[in-house]
């Protein structure tokens, strides 16, 4: 039990390290536009006592190791600043939008690994056979179109030719939900209301499955690699020749050491979806985080930039933490070994 | 090399792959011979014949200001290659030198490269690329500098990895009995040995670059008009949903055959790589 706590604090410290440089990083990138961020923020007409009160407010007329210091100091009090775009304190704007783009994250992974994980082992089970080429070959294409082609794709198939789903929103106007945890799916089952929530989940479903698809490729391509490497394994072929059922075999013996190394790259490829969560949410009209950081990027609103960007590096960070904790609960050997790695 | 192509040319999947690349290659650097109307990649307009489906005329329909569509797509290739290109050139050459050096070197300079390594991987790369797209112009330039930012960083990685593992082969440790200096053994000894990985890495990441390039522009952050950019193209269509499908549909599987292309044939270097070792 000790290594696991020892684990969990190695790599929650390794996190620090790295939140402090993606903080250095940002700042250094908020610092590299041309240009006067008050003088920005003011736009053309305001005068250049008015630029200057904002210098002295903003601490722009201080060296940069203590702009820094400020920054760092207003973060972790929670402060991002005010928006220019909205007017509002950026932890606001943040607050409101974010839970509608991890829900459609959230689902998009649950989607990648239900589906994802069982094609790989499918593929590897019938190796070299016309199913398993099939499958290959579909997971490649899924893997080579940007999400928001496939986003534009099944919705012309799915919404408009074939009415199945709808075409953009959360959920249907009359539906009245309270706000609790701001994921609809879970508010609608606080709420009680069944209806809603299969509206709810019909309105998800198709920008879920647009952002999966490369990472269902993905997952059904390492699965299946990790899965032939592990069938290759003497342990595997004393089972079979004990006669133990390929069933048996593939979901419980092969299947857990297959997955470790498919959990790394699953971690890694969450992070691609906060990021392409932006490309499908523009094509569904869906109401997260993207429209507000396109919106403040071609503002130029250096504190809502800064603060989106800190915020899903912070999620994809935490992800990655819980990753490593899965896959140490996994293998038993990085459990139980004094210094993990 | 030689004997890599043919074993490439005799795998059917890899084999169409090779045909896919060729295919884009050659369109876009003849385009100005084979497409119909090459005046149409740049900013002119004629407008009694916009927004067609596609007809015999314009096979692929044409656009909302009446330019043929198929004209378009074929000139973008040439923006798509030629950014895929430069940002694999200025960005692998850097995480190749990071990483041979962290890895080799070991001790307080592995743990610091390493790290800020792990920095630039732990923001997804398009909300970095944005970021920076957003904080400097939106030019074509600025595009490349962005996604070169964040591109560097997985080439560290991998070279890490491999020279961690290579420098307790016999040879390094040789080289190091000999007396060679610390350069010679991680560019001359250590390096040709990872070129594999790199090689079959830069033709995965081809299609990726691309693939990356083309969403910024679909966000409104990459190339900007008049140049003919899929993304853009993909981005302009979608909101002449449903009825002017082919302004969204063609351009994306354009995108699709060039990824889907780098990819079949990276795929297959790697499958031959593992196959060596």
């Amino acid at each position: 039990m000790s290594s696991i706590l020892r684990l969990i604090v190695q790599r929650i410290s390794l996190a620090l390290i790295v939140l402090i440089g993606v903080s250095m990083l940002i700042f250094a990138i908020a610092r590299l536009i041309p240009g006067d961020p008050a003088r920005i923020a003011l736009g053309p007409n305001a005068t250049v006592e008015q630029v200057e009160i904002l210098r002295e407010t903003l601490h722009l007329n201080d060296p940069i190791y203590l702009q820094y210091g400020y920054f760092v100091r207003d973060i972790s009090q929670g402060d991002l600043g005010v928006s220019l775009y909205t007017n509002r304190p950026v932890t606001t704007d943040i607050a409101q939008f974010l839970p509608a783009t991890l829900e459609l994250v959230i689902v998009a992974g649950i989607m990648m690994i239900c589906i994802g994980l069982p094609l790989g082992m499918i593929s590897a089970r019938y190796k070299g056979q016309f199913i398993d080429n099939l499958l290959r070959v579909v997971s490649l294409l899924g893997v080579s179109a940007p999400s928001f082609v496939w986003a534009v794709i099944l919705m012309l198939l799915f919404a408009y030719f074939l009415p199945i789903f709808p075409v953009a929103g959360r959920i249907e106007d009359t539906y009245v939900i309270k706000a609790v945890t701001g994921f609809l799916l879970i508010d609608t089952l606080i709420d009680g209301n069944i209806d809603a929530f299969f509206n709810a989940f019909w309105h998800i479903f198709l920008p879920a499955f647009a952002l999966s698809l490369s990472g269902i490729g993905q997952a059904a391509r390492l699965t299946r690699a990790n899965m032939i490497e592990t069938y290759n394994k003497p342990y595997i072929e004393m089972m079979r020749a004990y006669g133990v059922s390929p069933f048996r075999i593939a979901s419980r013996y092969a299947f857990k050491p297959s997955l470790i190394p498919s959990l790394t790259i699953i971690g890694l490829d969450f992070a691609a979806m906060l990021g392409n969560a932006f490309l499908v949410e523009a094509v569904f009209a869906w109401p997260g985080l993207s429209r507000y950081g396109v919106a403040v990027i071609l503002r130029k609103d250096l504190n809502a930039i800064v603060g989106t960007v800190l915020i899903i590096s912070l999620t994809f960070v935490l992800v990655n933490i819980i990753v490593d904790l899965l896959i140490a609960f996994l293998n038993p050997r990085i459990r139980y070994s004094q210094r993990p790695k | 090399m030689k004997l890599k192509i043919k074993i490439l040319l005799a795998n059917p999947l890899s084999f169409m792959g090779l045909l896919l690349i060729s295919l884009v290659f050659g369109s876009a650097i003849f385009a100005d011979f084979i497409t119909p109307f090459p005046l149409h990649k740049g900013a002119v307009v004629d407008f009694s014949n916009f927004n067609q489906a596609p007809n015999l005329t314009n096979i692929m329909g044409t656009d909302l200001v009446g330019r043929d569509l198929f004209t378009r797509i074929i000139y973008a290739f040439r923006i798509s290659i030629m950014l895929g290109v430069v940002v694999l050139i200025i960005s692998v050459p850097i995480g190749v030198f990071m990483g041979l050096l962290a890895g080799y070197s070991g001790g307080k300079l592995d743990f610091v490269l390493m790290r800020i390594t792990d920095v630039f991987l732990s923001i997804p790369p398009l909300v970095l690329a944005m970021a920076v797209m957003g904080l400097l112009e939106p030019t074509i330039l600025n595009g490349m500098l962005a996604v070169t930012a964040m591109w560097w960083p997985w080439y560290t990685r991998l070279i890490y990895n491999l020279t961690r593992s290579e420098k307790e082969e016999g040879y390094v440790v040789a080289a190091e009995v000999v007396g060679a200096s610390r350069w010679h053994i991680m560019f001359r000894e250590i390096l040709p040995n990872c070129t594999h990985a790199i090689i079959t890495k830069m033709t995965l990441d081809f299609g990726f670059v691309i693939l990356i390039v083309s969403s910024l522009s679909f966000l409104g952050l990459g190339v900007q008009a008049p140049t003919p950019d899929l993304g853009s193209m993909v981005a302009e269509g979608a909101r002449y949903l449903p009825d002017s499908w082919w302004l969204t549909v063609f351009p994306g599987l354009a995108i699709l055959i060039i990824v889907f292309g780098f990819n079949l044939v990276g795929d297959a270097l790697r499958d031959m790589m593992d196959t060596d070792s």
